[in-house]
């Protein structure tokens, strides 16, 4: 019975930290990069125009970083909640 | 030492070298075959993943599709790389637990059903067959553009350099040539990309070029100096929207949820030791993507500006404004004669005047100057890429290096597919459905067979294109995104979730979204068939036929729940099964069967 709590308390708090890193996702792409963008095309950043940067370089670079630390972090829950591979 | 003996010495080198590979990596069991023995090191995998995500398309057309549509391209920047952020979270980890073949080997087992297994069987073999012609297409191409030779022989040296590789060593075979393909084609795209940069801002970064200003001391910024520059012509600003909000946001969304459902790229997940290496390996194959689509926009944005810079020399509307057509440079004269580019001296006055007639104000304007229409009749969007090393003077080897750069990035993505296709037909149809019985070795003969036979398809369809070859994104990204991509993703997230669901779900998504490319582009893509014309005024509020996979795939999630609820729950030993492979442990020995 505990290990399948143990189970299910993993996946909560795996679910938890998907929605985390999907809401960042969500923001740098659909919201900066296309809803957003002209209102932020209004700031600039180093020679771009905020919006468009988000949209052809920021959103990519941010997804990269994402991934990883999705990685790292569930590395650390696997082994938290002792369900790590050997 | 001429381009063209150094073009063929480069490829040539290559070719040997992927051969080499092949030799060396033959497979011996089904799964060395269909997964490499799960013994790909996680970087090792995400280089061949990025290898095999990125096609001729992304080689040799996305730059170009950027130069020309300016901001509205970061559809396909966001589309492509936001996919995989899908992949690592929603789908790779779990798939690689469950740790079988194939795509449709887990929709066959998640949903205790062989129908629900043919289906996934049938989407994948047609998103893989309509994006694997593309691919051939794109190695005759190559072949007949650098190395004049004509494109069928092109198509077939192609078709035999695969055949090599892939029947000998199937996903072990591929995976270390696509490591190769890789360095070879990064770097092949990004070298001429940091000299042009270097050009224009004196930065060879490229992605800080982008943003820098121009190096002719005008202490302008150079995406400013385009935007200049092309709105001058008539055209819409460069960094400027012009789709509507809504098309945009919804074709990101199905280019991302297609990715992450394409099989040929989720079966790469497959071939790595543990499931935490599959998290990480989707995180490595997007930092090798993005080396690629990070230098894209600047490429695209780049050519663009030395294009226009190079027809307009002066101040528009000047006489000698334009560039005298006899005094164009070599790489003008090289890419007419393979009519890629096409000059119409409409006012007879021996200049060319390169601008947007379609715009009607500065059509008039353009009138009082002398002008009597674009005379740039053709600028194919592709020798963005191809002309590069050219228009940047680069030295003959780096030309030669962008023909074995197209040419891996084709190959690599040619073989990839059509191992997705030969599992599902030996694995899947044969051993999964019409011989359970068979033994392993016979199976290997099988799927070399089926190798085999998809290449001859695939080569077959490439030299004999059907009329419905260019509307290839569409339906590949538009079947994964509808049909596979929910229901891989409610198999894992979605305990409940059973066949009935399941299957009604598929069907929904995939019908829905097949009509409405059909309605606009032709039942089966024969002309004259589509029910409306394909223009923003017909589509249902504003949609595209092409960002449509995402609202296939709403249908799929809304119909696959509403069925599941009103019908039984899946046996205890799915439930079972959904609850393994939410957890990592006890997946270091794959299992077999």
């Amino acid at each position: 019975m505990s290990e399948q709590k143990n189970g299910q308390d993993y996946w909560k708090a795996n679910l938890k930290l998907i929605g985390f890193c999907l809401t960042i996702w969500f923001v740098v792409s659909y919201l900066f990069g296309i809803i957003l963008v002209d209102q932020l095309n209004a700031i600039s950043i180093g020679g771009y125009q905020l919006g468009f940067w988000f949209a052809q370089q920021g959103s990519i670079y941010v997804f990269v970083v994402l991934i990883f630390f999705y990685a790292f972090r569930m590395n650390k829950l696997d082994r938290q909640f002792d369900v790590h591979e050997e | 030492m001429d381009l063209k003996t150094l073009t063929y010495l480069v490829v040539g080198a290559t070719f040997a070298l992927y051969i080499g590979i092949a030799i060396w990596a033959r497979a011996s069991s089904t799964r060395e075959f269909y997964v490499a023995g799960t013994g790909v090191h996680p970087v090792a995998n995400g280089m061949a993943t990025a290898a095999d995500w990125m096609s001729a398309a992304s080689f040799i057309s996305m730059a170009g599709l950027i130069a020309f549509l300016g901001y509205d391209a970061s559809v396909y920047l966001m589309g492509w790389t936001g996919g995989y952020v899908l992949l690592a979270l929603l789908l790779a980890p779990y798939l690689r637990k469950f740790g079988k073949f194939t795509v449709p080997e887990f929709i066959g087992d998640r949903f205790y059903s062989k129908g629900a297994r043919l289906v996934a069987v049938i989407c994948l073999i047609v998103a893989s067959i309509t994006y694997v012609i593309g691919q051939m297409k794109g190695v005759g191409v190559a072949f007949g553009r650098f190395l004049e030779v004509p494109f069928e022989i092109g198509v077939m040296v192609g078709m035999g350099i695969v055949f090599v590789y892939a029947v000998l060593g199937g996903m072990k075979g591929i995976t270390y040539t696509q490591i190769a393909q890789y360095c070879v084609l990064i770097f092949a795209y990004t070298v001429p990309a940091i000299f042009i940069s270097f050009n224009l801002t004196g930065n060879p970064v490229p992605q800080i070029g982008l943003g820098g200003t121009m190096s002719d001391g005008s202490g302008v910024l150079l995406l400013d100096k385009l935007d200049q520059v092309v709105t001058d012509l008539g055209f819409s600003a460069y960094t400027m929207q012009k789709g509507s909000t809504l098309n945009i946001f919804l074709l990101t969304l199905s280019l991302m949820i297609g990715t992450a459902g394409l099989p040929h790229v989720i079966v790469r997940f497959f071939t790595v030791p543990k499931v935490s290496d599959a998290r990480v390996s989707a995180g490595w194959a997007l930092v090798f993507i993005a080396i690629l689509y990070t230098t894209a926009p600047a490429v695209g944005a780049m050519a663009r500006l030395n294009l226009m810079d190079t027809i307009q020399t002066g101040e528009v509307g000047a006489a000698d404004g334009n560039l005298v057509y006899e005094e164009r440079p070599q790489w003008f004269r090289n890419w007419e004669t393979t009519g890629l580019l096409k000059f119409e001296d409409k006012n007879g006055d021996g200049r060319i005047q390169y601008y947007n007639d379609k715009d009607e104000a500065f059509a008039a304007k353009a009138a009082t100057y002398g002008w009597e229409g674009n005379e740039m009749v053709k600028v194919d969007r592709d020798i963005m890429v191809l002309a590069n090393p050219e228009i940047a003077q680069l030295p003959n080897w780096v030309i030669a290096l962008v023909a074995a750069g197209g040419l891996a990035a084709a190959l690599s993505t040619a073989a990839g597919l059509l191992l997705a296709i030969s599992s599902a037909i030996s694995h899947d149809l044969l051993k999964g459905m019409i011989a359970p019985n068979i033994s392993e070795k016979k199976e290997l003969l099988a799927s070399r067979i089926a190798m085999a036979g998809a290449i001859v398809v695939a080569g077959y369809l490439g030299m004999n294109p059907p009329g419905f070859a260019a509307q290839v994104v569409a339906l590949a990204f538009g079947l994964a995104a509808s049909s596979l991509f929910p229901a891989l993703m409610m198999g894992i997230f979605n305990k409940r979730m059973n066949r009935e669901g399941a299957i009604v779900g598929m069907l929904a998504g995939l019908t829905s979204t097949l009509v409405y490319i059909f309605w606009f582009k032709g039942w089966f893509f024969i002309p004259g068939t589509e029910m409306a014309a394909n223009s923003p005024d017909n589509w249902i509020m504003g949609i595209s036929p092409e960002a449509f996979g995402a609202v296939g795939a709403l249908i799929n999630f809304l119909a696959a729940t509403a069925v599941s609820k009103v019908t039984t729950a899946p046996p205890e030993e799915i439930q079972h099964l959904v609850e393994d492979i939410r957890v990592p442990k006890g997946a270091a020995v794959a299992v077999d069967h």
